[in-house]
């Protein structure tokens, strides 16, 4: 770049010889100038006044629901298969997984007469402490089943601790329409093999 | 304290305690208090877009003597525990502490000998946020949550001695303070929350208000 190219080089602060020098006129030193013809006072409140018009960027939040994006990391759900078995083994990856160590598992045998997931095991006890969980999502890339996954709800405020640690009871899906409250036998096959490697339904 | 002491019991004094709870909650001062990332967040709530202003609350006093509720926002290591205790000594009373992040309710996962396990080790702490950091609608709503509670709370110790006694007795009713605020704000679901709470059903609630969707689908058409 040559010397006319830059016009404000005259103008930047130099230093020489541990003293600033100044050029005098123009550039920061210039007088401080208004351009337009109305009042200060008008222009002044012109600002303020022309915001009225513009858009009001405020989220009425109580009463106006926020939707997050379908990805938000809020709360868990342990999700259930179709006929409302747990989709939970017990392997406790997801505690593995977790860097806070809010997750605790104690995994359970399933019996002929109380089965709550297809297959031998499941989560007997399922807890997430949510004065230690971050949000980070690991638990969920680490379940296995898909189990473990994570809703948009994020009102969790709550005055004590211990009613923060929520059970399996609080993470549970609901039962939708088809589906049977757990213990109970397969009903979508003998075996699991036919909850894992199930065919997508058709759609209608 | 003094007036309240005095006066009979009943249809004045519930009716005085509602006033005075109703004038703190309406404007609760907070103290600038952010000691991490969760303070980015509690800035952004105070700005235009999240706007505290509608709860009375945008002034964030620095000084502790203004401010009515300390927002403990972040980790608190050891060496600012000493800090954070004469800060909350400072406050005049009535004083709300709310601990906002998982670092200051209980150590998050900082679980090292440098981070105080939970602010409540060293101060009481009336309402705990998770989230890592929560977003603004959430401090909202821990916010609210604790208007909620205040609004309930006992005027004097007379008052306070019934409660216990009531609680005690098991008559007291229930604040269900951990109702999501957007639920406490419609009656209709406010309604169905407490129908589904009787029943220990609170966790499946807003799933079940989404018609068994957990996550917000675009256009789904359901009442979020």
């Amino acid at each position: 770049m040559s010397e006319q190219n830059k016009p404000g080089e005259q103008d930047l602060v130099r230093r020489t010889s541990g003293e600033l020098e100044r050029s005098p006129g123009g550039g920061r030193n210039r007088k401080a100038v208004r351009d337009g013809l109305l009042p200060a006072a008008v222009q002044g409140f012109g600002v303020t006044f022309a915001q009225m018009f513009r858009t009001v960027t405020t989220e009425q939040y109580p009463f106006e629901p926020k939707v997050t994006k379908p990805r938000y990391h809020g709360r868990h759900v342990l999700n259930r298969h179709p006929d409302g078995l747990e989709k939970c083994v017990g392997c406790e990856l997801c505690a593995w997984a977790c860097p806070a160590d809010a997750i605790y598992v104690e995994g359970g045998d399933n019996t002929e007469d109380a089965r709550f997931s297809p297959g031998e095991r499941y989560g007997a006890v399922y807890q997430i402490n949510y004065l230690r969980c971050i949000f980070c999502g690991l638990c969920i890339e680490a379940c296995p089943t898909r189990s473990l996954t994570m809703s948009n709800d994020f009102e969790l405020a709550d005055d004590n601790r211990q009613d923060l640690i929520y059970t399996k009871e609080q993470l549970m899906a609901p039962l939708l329409p088809g589906m049977e409250a757990t213990p109970h036998p397969m009903r979508l096959g003998d075996d699991e093999k036919d909850y894992y490697v199930r065919e997508p339904e058709p759609r209608p | 304290m003094g007036l309240e002491e005095k006066i009979p019991s009943g249809v004045l004094l519930t009716s005085v305690e509602k006033l005075v709870n109703w004038t703190r909650k309406s404007s609760l001062w907070p103290a600038t208090f952010g000691l991490a990332c969760c303070a980015i967040e509690m800035m952004a709530s105070g700005a235009g877009r999240y706007d505290l202003a509608r709860f009375g609350m945008e002034v964030f006093r620095a000084s502790p003597r203004q401010a009515d509720l300390m927002i403990v926002a972040g980790r608190v290591s050891q060496k600012m525990a000493p800090v954070l205790r004469q800060i909350y000594d400072q406050m005049p009373e009535p004083r709300w502490v709310l601990a906002m992040g998982v670092c200051a309710s209980s150590g998050g996962m900082f679980n090292n000998y440098a981070i105080v396990q939970g602010v409540d080790h060293v101060v009481p702490v009336d309402m705990y946020l998770p989230g890592c950091p929560p977003r603004p609608e959430m401090l909202m709503d821990a916010i609210l949550k604790l208007h909620h509670k205040i609004q309930h709370e006992p005027l004097g110790p007379k008052r306070a001695r019934q409660l216990a006694e009531a609680r005690a007795d098991g008559t007291a009713p229930d604040l269900h303070v951990e109702m999501p605020s957007t639920v406490r704000v419609d009656k209709a679901a406010r309604r169905a929350y407490e129908a589904a709470a009787a029943e220990g059903r609170t966790g499946q609630f807003g799933i079940e208000q989404r018609g068994g969707n957990a996550v917000l689908l675009p256009g789904a058409g359901d009442r979020r």
